[in-house]
């Protein structure tokens, strides 16, 4: 392998790995501080797809789609969160598993009714639609610096919600020791709102920036989740760094993987965790 | 436990053959008239428009019997099998045990076919399969009475290797979806274009139904194969199409694949599809007069155009006829509808074509090449070209 193909295989990691992370994120932050483990997950970066693919017909720009996705989607968290999620916070770890579980169903057959099973692309808009080329036959598409633009700027203001804001402070109290922070005069039952709407607006935003190179299809939610739980099992469930350096570590690997083992590429990732678990059963920022 | 399942499978041995009529005198069956026949296809889901293009192929060719069957009148019965191969046992086993028809068309998908397999082992029902290309149904699982009119897997990737080399593509990278049609596809590849004398530079993979394919175009770029060799199908296939034109590559390595590449996906794919070369057994571009007269009476009847699905829906009807006019309708005379039907010369839109050992066809395999959203006939790759049936033993 060349350097030019390493650079873009590089990029091309870095890209994917970003795109978990904002999955990872909104799921090691629910789970981490509300302790609901959420197999839905994965229907909302489908839902998102689905969402920018009809509103980026609508509008005609991908823009406007994902502000507006990103909107409805925020809506959308809140609105479960008060209908069912609430309900659950004190609930056993089996009834959350079940819960989302059924919802992975819902979804999956709205998702049948609203747009059909079949696949659809999603245009890359005109702005967007080009290549750097860097070698005669090497280039690299602009539009995946975008999506990892919009990682990068997700996470930074993540970062800065939870490290630099009141919201932030409340957000970690409420982790850290509930019942403290709740007769400390902190809002929980908000917070805990919010933080879900926030989760679930980050995946959907992944999902609607992933739409024009993964294209939108029928359960395309499940074998995201897999790749979330992968993640946030080897940063350490409920540490948003980890998810960061963990989301990148098997873009690394499983980009790299297809490319110079494509026989066993499947399997590289969940050896990646194996071995990870060995050295540390808790991941590898355990908080 | 052993005694349990055995005492359920030799009943349901039992049920199975009762119904399809090995245990009744064939007067009595011949006395209740009519035809029993099944379609078991997907009628929701991805697959839906396929399971209506073979319905109306296999009903075109009747109608054109006047709607009869060896001089008998048919029945039909209908079961959705939702392309779900965790109820491909029960669907099947609904329309021979329930319904007890006298045949079984079905079905598209695989690993349905796979439990249509089984139904069809145990109760000895006659299976005519329209689509699925799985190679176990005509060869380690083969039976005398389950007929395949579609294809096998590797069928059209068995004639793609072979042109490559003859337009002088001597190195070759391969890319498929890592799952049983996408192997089996390549093995057909492999041996067709290595005994040709090019060199497989690479094989690469990645599990069905991811289309996220930029880190494997990268790699394609950096190899700089003569050309690209590849399965896929459907809407993935589209992305593909589009994907390998996006990252540049389209103007500098020609693309190949088996002909399912560019099957119903030419619209969404757009200019990106131009000039691909693809193998298969049909097109509709296909200019013989028999072509001609079906797209015309098929378009007459369903008010739509005809796609290789209808086809091999078409053909599975045609054999049908020609297994029930042997025995003036009376199918449960197994024997000799299974001989009439081994020994039938179909006379099909694709060309005509005849029934191998392991009861696959042996058919002519196109050259397409993709021009204006259309797979134009450029050759034959392969005539009669036959799967290898290997591990495929009849009693």
């Amino acid at each position: 392998m060349d350097f030019a193909t390493f650079l873009i295989q590089l990029l091309n990691s870095v890209q994917y790995g970003l795109l978990l992370f904002m999955l990872a994120a909104g799921l090691t932050l629910i789970f981490g501080i509300m302790g609901v483990v959420n197999l839905a997950h994965g229907s909302f970066y489908m839902l998102g797809a689905y969402l920018g693919y009809s509103l980026s017909g609508q509008f005609g720009s991908l823009t406007l789609a994902i502000l507006g996705g990103a909107a409805l989607a925020v809506v959308f968290g809140l609105v479960l969160e008060w209908l069912l999620f609430r309900h659950f916070y004190h609930r056993d770890h089996l009834d959350q598993v079940l819960l989302t579980f059924g919802l992975i169903y819902i979804f999956e057959e709205l998702r049948s009714i609203l747009w059909g099973d079949d696949v659809h692309g999603v245009a890359i808009p005109k702005l967007l639609d080009w290549s750097i080329p860097l070698t005669d036959t090497l280039s690299y598409p602009v539009y995946r610096l975008f999506i990892s633009g919009v990682c990068i700027a997700l996470a930074v203001a993540l970062y800065l919600l939870i490290s630099k804001t009141r919201l932030g402070m409340k957000i970690r109290a409420g982790a850290f020791n509930r019942d403290m922070a709740e007769s400390l005069g902190v809002n929980i039952k908000l917070i805990h709102a919010i933080v879900f709407a926030l989760g679930v607006g980050l995946a959907a935003v992944a999902g609607m920036v992933a739409a024009p190179v993964s294209s939108v299809y029928p359960n395309m939610g499940s074998s995201v989740l897999i790749m979330c739980f992968v993640v946030v099992v080897i940063g350490g469930i409920g540490s948003v760094r980890g998810a960061l350096i963990a989301a990148l570590l098997v873009g690394f690997v499983d980009t790299f993987g297809k490319v110079l083992l494509p026989q066993v590429a499947g399997m590289l990732v969940y050896m990646l965790m194996a071995a990870v678990l060995l050295w540390k059963p808790e991941g590898l920022f355990k908080q | 436990m052993t005694t349990r399942r055995l005492v359920i499978s030799r009943s349901a041995a039992l049920v199975g053959a009762a119904s399809t009529g090995l245990l009744l005198p064939s007067i009595v069956r011949a006395q209740s008239g009519k035809v029993r026949v099944g379609f078991m296809l997907p009628y929701t889901g991805t697959f839906a428009q396929l399971g209506v293009a073979i319905e109306n192929g296999v009903r075109l060719a009747i109608d054109q019997q006047g709607g009869k069957l060896g001089g008998r009148e048919i029945e039909w019965f209908k079961v959705d099998d939702e392309s779900e191969p965790s109820k491909g046992v029960e669907n099947a086993s609904k329309l021979v045990q329930r319904d007890k028809v006298d045949v079984l068309i079905g079905t598209v998908h695989s690993g349905v076919q796979m439990g249509i397999q089984k139904v069809a082992r145990d109760t000895g029902v006659l299976n005519l399969i329209p689509n699925a290309g799985v190679h176990a149904a005509t060869r380690a699982l083969c039976a005398p009475n389950v007929f395949r009119t579609s294809f096998s897997n590797s069928q059209p990737t068995l004639a793609l290797g072979k042109a490559m080399v003859e337009k002088g593509h001597k190195k070759a990278v391969w890319i498929t979806w890592k799952y049983a049609a996408g192997d089996e596809a390549f093995e057909g590849f492999k041996e067709s274009y290595t005994k040709a004398g090019g060199t497989i530079v690479k094989e690469l993979g990645l599990p069905f139904p991811n289309v996220e394919f930029q880190a494997l175009l990268t790699e394609i770029a950096a190899l700089k194969p003569d050309a690209v060799a590849c399965f896929f199908a459907g809407g993935g296939a589209a992305k593909f199409i589009k994907d390998y034109a996006a990252a540049g590559l389209k103007d500098k390595i020609p693309l190949y694949g088996s002909g399912f590449l560019t099957e119903g996906v030419l619209d969404a794919a757009g200019p990106a599809a131009d000039g691909i070369i693809t193998t298969m057994h049909y097109s509709d571009s296909l200019d013989t007069p028999r072509n001609k007269q079906f797209r015309l009476e098929y378009a007459k009847a369903f008010r739509s155009q005809p796609d290789v699905y209808a086809v091999q829906g078409y053909d599975t009807g045609l054999l049908l006829v020609h297994g029930a006019n042997a025995v003036k309708g009376d199918l449960s005379a197994k024997p000799a509808v299974i001989k009439a039907m081994e020994s039938a010369v179909i006379d099909s839109p694709r060309g005509k074509w005849t029934m191998s050992k392991s009861h696959n066809p042996v058919q002519d395999i196109y050259l397409r090449r993709v021009e204006n959203k259309e797979n134009k006939v450029i050759g034959v790759a392969a005539k009669a070209l036959a799967d290898s049936g290997a591990g495929c033993r009849m009693g």
